[in-house]
C-alpha cells in the first residue's frame, strides 16, 4: 500500500497540522512515512504545500514525483490545481470551495472550480461553511481532512480517534468540536464515494 | 509505536542525536532551514536536566567562537547556522581547523539549494574543503541522527572540528527515526597540545602541517564509512556518484535496484578508492548532487581527459535549483510520466507581511515621506521586511546580506547619496549592524536608519532578539547623539507623526536612528495564548 498525498493552501491556514494528524494514524499503523514541510514566516500569506508519502514499503524519495500523486488535498481552490501536474491520471483533488482571495490577479472563481470538476476524480466542498457549523471556522483543517480520510489507505475510525487525541491537549471541548468536524468532512467525502466517482 | 521510533524533521534528528551523544552546548543564530535544531534542543525535557546550553547567540561567529570555546574545555559543543551564515562564521570556522578541537566540535550548515528563503545556492562542502575538514552529508533523518554521534567521535578522535552538511529537503523532511541510548556528557578537561589554540606564525606553521599530514588520515576514514556505499550493477556503460539526499532520488526510480553501479556519498573527503574503481569499470560517470557541482569538479579537473563525467556542467542535470526526483530523470535516460499539463489559471502567490505587522505601518509612512525627495535611495536588510520590495510598497532598492543596508547606506552618503537611508530589523541589526553604525558615527556619515522593532526574530519564527531593550541604550553608547535616536509607535493613527520624524532626521546632517517598535502581530499572538493556557 502506497498513498503519495500533496497538501497545499495559504500560509496561516493550518495545511501542517492535517499532516500531522494523518502522520500519526500512519505511524500507528506501522507504516513507513516521509513528509516534506515548508517552514518560515516568510511563507505567510504565500502558497504552501507539503508532500506527505504513506507506505508499506520503504520510502526512497522526500519529494513526489510529477504525475505520482494519488491525492491533492487543499484549503483552497486555485492552490488545488497549483499541483495538477503532480496528480495521477486517476488521483483524485479534495478540496475547499471558498476561494482565498490575497491577491489582484485572482481567477474567476467559477472558472477554478470548472477545473477542478474537469479532473472528474474531484471532491469540492464548502469547507468553512462546515466548520462554521460544527463549531469554529477554524477547525476547517478538520473537515477537509475527514473528506480526504475515505481515500488515504487508513482506517478511518483511528483517524478520528488521531483528531481527538491532537485536541485533547486544548480540552474535551474543543476536541470535540474538530471530531463533529472531521465527522462533517467525512460524510462529504462517502457520499462522494458512494456516487462511484472513477478512480 | 515503540519508544525507541519518533517521528523527526531532519533537524531534529541532528539534535537529539547530538543530545544522545553527550552535547554540552549548541550555539546558534536563527536561519531558515537550520533553525528548529536549536529549538528542538531548547524544547527537550533531557537537554534541560543536562544544562545544555541553547541559548541563542547573536551572529554566527560568536556562536561558532563559543563552541570553540567550550570545546576547548573538553565540551562536546555543536554550532547550527544556515548556509549563508557560514560566511559569518568562515573567520572562526577557517581557523578552528587550525586550533583543532578539543571536546568533540560539530558545525552544521544548512544550505539552501533553489534558494527557498535565501540570497543564494552556496554549497557549504566547498567550506569543509577549504578548512581541510571532514564532512558528512546525511541522506536520511536516520543516518542524521546517527551521523552526528560518529561526527563527535572523529572530532575527538583526529582532535578536529567536523562539518555536518544539509540541505532544505533533509532538514524540513519528518520521517520515523529510530533512535538509541544518551551517552554521557564528558568532563572538563584542558587540551592536551596547548601550543596549537594559540595561532601565532610560528605555532600555526607547524601546526598547518599537521593538519595537511592528517589530510590522509580523513580521506581513510571517508574510504572505509559505512556511509560511503559502492554497489554494483550489470549496466556499466555508466557508473552513478549520488551524494546526500541525491540518493534518495536515484533510488526512487530504481525501487528493485539500480541497473547502474551506484556509489552513495555521504562522507568528505570525497572517497577516491571507490571513484577511481567506478573510472575503471564504467564508461563514464553521472554525478547526482544536490546544490553546487563540487564532486563534479573535482572529478572533472581543470584538463577533463579522463572518464567522461556528467552532471550540472554538462546539462545532464539543471545547471541551478534544488534535485527533485523529476530533474534527474532524462539523465537516467527514463520516460517522464504522462501527467496533467499546469493550468493556466493559476497565478503566482507570493508571501506578504502579515496584515496588522508594524512593518507595514513604518513602510506606509516612509513611501510618503521619500515621495518628497525624487532621488532617496533606500538600503535595506535581511528580514520580513524585505517583502517591502513587493506590491504594494516597493520600498527599498537593496538586500544583499545581513548588516548592508547600515554600511550600504554610508558607502552611498560617502559617494554624495542623499537622503540615504537604511532599513534593518532589530534581530539583523544586533547580528551585524552595530559595527557599521560605528564606522558611520566616526565619520559622521549623513544616513538615517530606521531599525523597525518588532522586539523578535520575526521571520524564522519569532526567536528572541538578542537587543530587545537595549537598542536606544546601544545607538547612544555606539555614539549616536541622543536627541537623533527617535522612538515612534508604528500604527496608523500615529502616520503624521512618523512621517514627521522621519521628515526631521533626513533632514538632520549626520547619522540618526528612528526605532518604530511594535511586537511582531504573530509573536504577540503567541504570547497572549501562552498566558490564556
Amino acid at each position: 500500500m502506497t498513498t503519495d498525498i500533496i497538501l497545499s493552501g495559504v500560509g496561516g491556514q493550518g495545511i501542517l497540522s492535517i499532516a500531522t494528524v494523518i502522520g500519526a494514524a500512519a505511524l500507528r499503523e506501522g507504516l513507513f512515512i516521509k513528509q516534506a514541510e515548508v517552514h518560515g514566516m516568510s511563507q505567510r500569506g504565500g502558497d504552501v504545500q507539503s508532500n506527505l508519502r504513506i507506505s508499506s514499503e520503504p520510502i526512497a524519495s522526500d519529494l513526489i514525483p510529477l504525475g505520482q500523486a494519488d491525492l491533492v488535498i487543499s484549503l483552497e481552490p486555485m492552490e488545488v490545481l497549483r499541483y495538477l501536474p503532480y496528480l495521477k491520471k486517476d488521483g483524485r483533488l479534495i478540496t475547499n470551495s471558498t476561494p482565498f482571495v490575497n491577491i489582484d490577479n485572482y481567477p474567476d472563481p467559477q472558472e477554478v472550480i470548472a477545473a477542478i470538476q474537469a479532473t472528474g476524480h474531484a471532491v469540492v466542498l464548502d469547507v468553512d461553511t462546515l466548520a462554521k457549523e460544527a463549531g469554529s471556522a477554524r477547525a476547517a483543517n478538520m473537515v477537509l481532512l475527514g473528506a480526504a480520510s475515505p481515500f488515504l489507505g487508513l482506517e478511518v475510525s483511528k483517524m478520528e480517534e488521531g483528531v481527538r487525541q491532537v485536541f485533547l491537549r486544548k480540552g474535551e471541548a474543543v476536541a470535540d468540536m474538530n471530531v463533529k468536524a472531521f465527522r462533517a468532512g467525512l460524510e462529504q467525502g462517502m457520499a462522494n464515494l458512494a456516487h462511484g466517482m472513477p478512480g | 509505536m515503540e519508544d525507541n521510533k519518533l517521528l523527526l524533521l531532519g533537524d531534529e534528528a541532528v539534535a537529539l542525536g547530538a543530545i544522545h551523544a553527550g552535547l554540552s552546548g549548541v550555539y546558534a543564530y536563527p536561519g531558515t532551514p537550520s533553525t528548529e535544531i536549536t529549538e528542538y534542543i531548547q524544547s527537550s525535557p533531557l537537554a534541560r536536566e543536562r544544562g545544555i546550553h541553547c541559548q541563542w547567540s547573536c551572529n554566527e561567529k560568536t556562536a561558532m567562537e563559543a563552541a570553540l570555546g567550550m570545546s576547548y574545555m573538553g565540551k562536546r559543543a555543536m554550532v547550527c547556522m544556515k548556509h549563508v551564515g557560514m560566511n559569518v562564521a568562515a573567520d572562526a570556522f577557517v581557523n578552528s581547523a587550525m586550533t583543532g578541537a578539543n571536546g568533540g566540535l560539530v558545525v552544521v550548515a544548512a544550505d539552501d539549494p533553489s534558494m527557498h528563503s535565501s540570497q543564494n545556492e552556496q554549497d557549504s562542502r566547498f567550506y569543509g574543503k577549504f578548512a581541510l575538514m571532514p564532512t558528512f552529508e546525511p541522506s536520511t533523518q536516520q543516518e542524521a541522527y546517527e551521523m552526528i554521534g560518529e561526527a563527535f567521535d572523529l572530532s575527538e578522535r583526529y582532535r578536529i572540528p567536523v562539518l555536518m552538511r544539509l540541505v532544505t529537503r533533509m532538514a524540513h523532511s519528518r520521517t520515523v527515526v529510530t533512535v538509541g541510548k544518551a551517552r554521557g556528557q564528558n568532563a572538563l578537561s584542558y587540551p592536551a597540545n596547548p601550543r596549537q589554540w594559540v595561532l601565532m606564525p610560528a605555532c600555526s606553521k607547524e601546526r598547518y602541517k599537521v593538519l595537511v599530514r592528517e589530510q590522509a588520515d580523513f580521506l581513510a576514514e571517508a574510504e572505509n564509512s559505512r556511509h560511503n556505499i559502492y554497489v554494483d550493477g550489470a549496466d556499466r556503460s555508466m557508473g552513478i556518484i549520488a551524494c546526500g539526499i541525491a540518493y534518495n532520488y536515484l533510488m526512487e526510480h530504481y525501487k528493485a535496484g539500480c541497473p547502474h553501479p551506484v556509489l552513495k556519498v555521504s562522507q568528505y573527503p570525497l572517497p577516491k578508492k571507490h571513484v577511481a574503481r567506478m573510472a575503471q569499470e564504467c564508461e563514464s560517470i553521472l554525478v547526482l548532487e544536490d546544490g553546487q557541482p563540487f564532486v563534479e569538479e573535482q572529478l572533472r579537473g581543470v584538463l577533463d581527459n579522463g572518464v567522461q563525467v556528467l552532471g550540472r556542467l554538462t546539462g545532464e542535470v539543471p545547471r541551478t535549483g534544488e534535485l527533485t526526483p523529476d530533474n534527474i530523470t532524462a539523465a537516467l535516460h527514463l520516460q517522464d510520466a504522462e501527467v496533467y499539463p499546469p493550468s493556466t489559471l493559476v497565478v503566482p502567490r507570493p508571501p506578504a507581511l502579515c496584515k496588522g505587522c508594524g512593518h507595514r505601518d513604518m513602510y506606509a509612512a516612509l513611501n510618503e515621506v521619500v515621495r518628497e525627495y525624487p532621488d532617496a535611495r533606500v538600503f535595506s536588510d535581511i528580514g520580513c521586511y524585505t517583502l517591502g520590495f513587493l506590491p504594494p510598497y516597493h520600498a527599498i532598492h537593496s538586500v544583499v546580506d545581513m548588516g548592508a543596508s547600515i554600511t550600504m547606506a554610508k558607502g552611498a552618503a560617502d559617494a554624495g547619496q542623499h537622503p540615504s537611508i537604511a532599513v534593518i530589523g532589530d534581530s539583523t541589526f544586533t547580528h551585524s549592524g552595530m559595527t557599521g553604525l560605528l564606522d558611520a558615527v566616526n565619520e559622521q556619515s549623513n544616513i538615517t536608519i530606521i531599525i523597525s522593532d518588532n522586539l523578535t526574530t520575526g521571520m524564522t519564527g519569532g526567536q528572541d532578539s538578542a537587543g530587545t531593550g537595549r537598542l536606544e541604550q546601544i545607538c547612544t553608547g555606539i555614539g549616536v547623539e541622543g536627541a537623533h535616536v527617535r522612538v515612534v509607535v508604528p500604527l496608523p493613527r500615529n502616520m503624521e507623526e512618523m512621517k514627521q520624524v522621519i521628515r526631521e532626521e533626513i533632514e538632520y546632517r549626520g547619522v540618526s536612528v528612528i526605532i518604530p517598535r511594535r511586537e511582531c502581530i504573530q509573536t504577540a499572538r503567541r504570547h497572549k495564548t501562552m498566558k490564556n493556557e
